[in-house]
């Protein structure tokens, strides 16, 4: 009998955890793809409960990982938050929709500035999410020198102190800066130079890592670590006073995360509902003072002028006008990335 | 029989659907090169495994065998005197002593990981309490050291349970026999105990090695990416360099290596009792 008992038990389970849960109420339910920590998710109840549309909430970690899983294909995503390289390569590979700003009357709040830029030229498949740059974030505690260049990344004083971002785009970024170049190069001497710079770095290194990076800065595991400012702010937020981030005066990455729709996604509409709901004022101040990121929306920047006016004084969240315009934003590769990837994995291994 | 056939056949569809059509498409893309979406792109080509013979990359690969076999050989090293203890415990503790090693398991293998890394971290917990005592600081996060540490946690359970089986299977008036013919502690283990555990110590192996030569999430968070195994170099073609070709090459070495190893193991799961009732 109790065999039975727990054969019933697990069946039970099985079937529960297949069935999806939209069974129950008429609504479409959308599939939100996000970054990993980059929405209050309170917001999505709230959306769900003024539409009655359901929200399946997943997230990645990468830029490549979106990519990966949209073009292995088989699920369907409707809403996703690709940077600015990706969505020029998304666009050219025809993996996204036009969006109909008809549906999307709140888009008026992103401040002009964030409109028609470079990855999306005509502004027709992407709107602004977040804003930020790449830098350095480091314990003051542990770290004596100015962090104002990447060199200090190379400093052997800080040798087993330092963290570098697994990431192909950050990682040799950062080095083609250093040496001068473009964080876009696509010179095989360029890169083969970067290469020789990363290696010669490795040594030095603690370890490569992707989000952990925060926690183990935070924690003072580790004094120096390239990361998005993003981190750096959520630091700041939770009260860490020994805890700073510093740009490059070479200049860095300047970013755009934006919200777009897949191709594959089968409720545009209500996808677009989705989009509008995170461009409300109300709800798109809530989320940047939730997650600490620097909002392109002009009543957020607005609100937190009168709110929080001392973050303005901060590189992570209103980088200084001069590095912003030694920066750049990345741009897709195209074939060239297989030579990025190629010597991540080749610095990695060695 | 035939009815048993029926029953199997959910199975068969499911392992076809899931283990046969994927393990082709690998093989499939291992054997090409081109743009993965346009299966007219794809030609033949073995550019993918000829990357693999790259020196690097064959570093890689030995590199993994040798940490999943020290960190396997560990696991028997603890777990065989483990499993044996709790063979002979009484049977009224022995279930508790069971579910004490069963239920780290029930949590998800990810956040044990976390939890090692801010146990291991350089200022993390266990070098705050070195600290206090006034002890030097443990440096082996990220490290070799930190991910032997976490595959042996990890999968050490893999490799008590099926010893303890073989072990509390054993007829203890064997044992008894041995002891009677004055045979002494060391003796009967040597040549009763030891021999007839066999299966368990194969299958112990066996359940150890494969996800530890495989592992991709303990050498990246343990480890801090500086010296990638095989499984981080598989993850990486496929999540974040989108080279599946290369990717593919690779799961398919990884596939025949383990397939070779598990064949050695077979032979000597099979030979060994043979071996023993000789010599007895």
């Amino acid at each position: 009998m109790k065999k039975y008992v727990l054969l019933f038990a697990v069946l039970t389970l099985i079937v529960v955890s297949i069935v999806p849960l939209d069974g129950c109420g008429s609504g479409v339910t959308i599939n939100v793809f996000n970054w990993g920590e980059y929405m209050d998710e309170s917001l999505i109840d709230e959306f769900e409960k003024q539409t009655g549309i359901r929200v399946n909430y997943k997230t990645y970690a990468t830029n490549e990982e979106l990519l990966a899983k949209l073009e292995a294909g088989g699920s369907s995503y409707d809403v996703i938050f690709p940077s600015d390289y990706a969505i020029s390569e998304m666009i050219k590979r025809d993996m996204l929709l036009e969006l109909d700003f008809n549906n999307i009357p709140n888009y008026k709040y992103i401040d002009e500035r964030f409109k028609n830029k470079g990855y999306d030229p005509e502004n027709k498949y992407s709107v602004p999410y977040f804003w930020g740059t790449i830098g350095i974030l480091y314990n003051t505690d542990m770290v004596d020198d100015p962090v104002d260049s990447w060199d200090i990344l190379w400093n052997p004083k800080y040798k087993g102190q330092i963290l570098m971002k697994k990431d192909v785009r950050d990682a040799l970024g950062a080095a083609l800066k250093k040496l001068g170049y473009s964080m876009n190069s696509t010179n095989d001497k360029e890169l083969e130079e970067a290469k020789a710079l990363l290696l010669e770095q490795k040594p030095l290194v603690n370890g490569y890592y992707g989000d952990e990076i925060r926690d183990l800065i935070a924690n003072g595991d580790a004094a120096l670590g390239l990361t998005y400012s993003g981190d750096a702010m959520d630091l700041y937020w939770e009260g860490f006073e020994n805890i700073a981030y510093g740009i490059p005066k070479e200049g860095t990455n300047l970013w755009y995360d934006c919200m777009a729709i897949p191709s594959s996604s089968k409720h545009k509409k209500e996808a677009e509902m989705f989009i509008n709901f995170m461009l409300d004022p109300d709800v798109a101040f809530r989320n940047s003072e939730a997650m600490g990121y620097s909002s392109p929306n002009k009543e957020v920047i607005r609100r937190m002028q009168e709110e929080y006016p001392e973050v303005f004084d901060l590189p992570a969240y209103w980088p200084d006008e001069e590095i912003l315009k030694k920066s750049e934003v990345y741009v897709d590769l195209g074939d060239y990335k297989a030579k990025y990837n190629e010597i991540l994995t080749q610095v990695l291994v060695n | 029989m035939q009815r048993r056939g029926r029953i199997a056949y959910p199975y068969t569809v499911w392992m076809v659907i899931f283990i046969v059509v994927p393990l082709f498409l690998i093989l499939f893309y291992s054997f090409t090169e081109g743009d993965i979406h346009n299966i007219k792109d794809l030609r033949f080509s073995l550019n993918g495994y000829k990357k693999v013979l790259e020196p690097i990359y064959l570093k890689v690969i030995g590199d993994s065998f040798l940490l999943a076999g020290i960190s396997t050989l560990i696991c028997l090293i603890i777990g065989y005197p483990v499993a044996m203890i709790i063979a002979n415990t009484d049977a009224k503790y022995r279930n508790l002593l069971l579910t004490l090693f069963i239920v780290p398991i029930w949590m998800n293998f990810l956040l044990r990981t976390y939890a090692w890394m801010s146990l291991l971290s350089p200022n993390g917990f266990l070098n705050r309490v070195l600290m206090w005592l006034g002890l030097p600081k443990l440096e082996i996060m990220p490290g070799k050291g930190a991910v032997l540490l976490g595959m042996v946690y990890n999968f050490l359970p893999f490799m008590i349970l099926p010893i303890y089986t073989v072990l509390s299977k054993i007829d203890k008036s064997v044992i008894e026999a041995a002891h009677d013919l004055g045979g002494n502690n060391v003796v009967t283990f040597m040549r009763i105990i030891l021999p007839l555990s066999v299966p368990g110590i194969v299958s112990g192996i066996t359940m150890v090695f494969l996800p530890a030569v495989s592992t991709f999430v303990i050498s990246g968070l343990l480890g801090g990416g500086k010296a990638p195994l095989i499984g981080d170099l598989i993850e990486q073609q496929f999540l974040s360099s989108r080279n599946w070709h290369f990717g593919s090459a690779l799961s398919i070495i990884l596939m025949i290596m383990i397939l070779i190893s598990m064949a050695i193991m077979s032979r000597i799961d099979k030979s060994e009792p043979e071996e023993e009732r000789r010599k007895i």
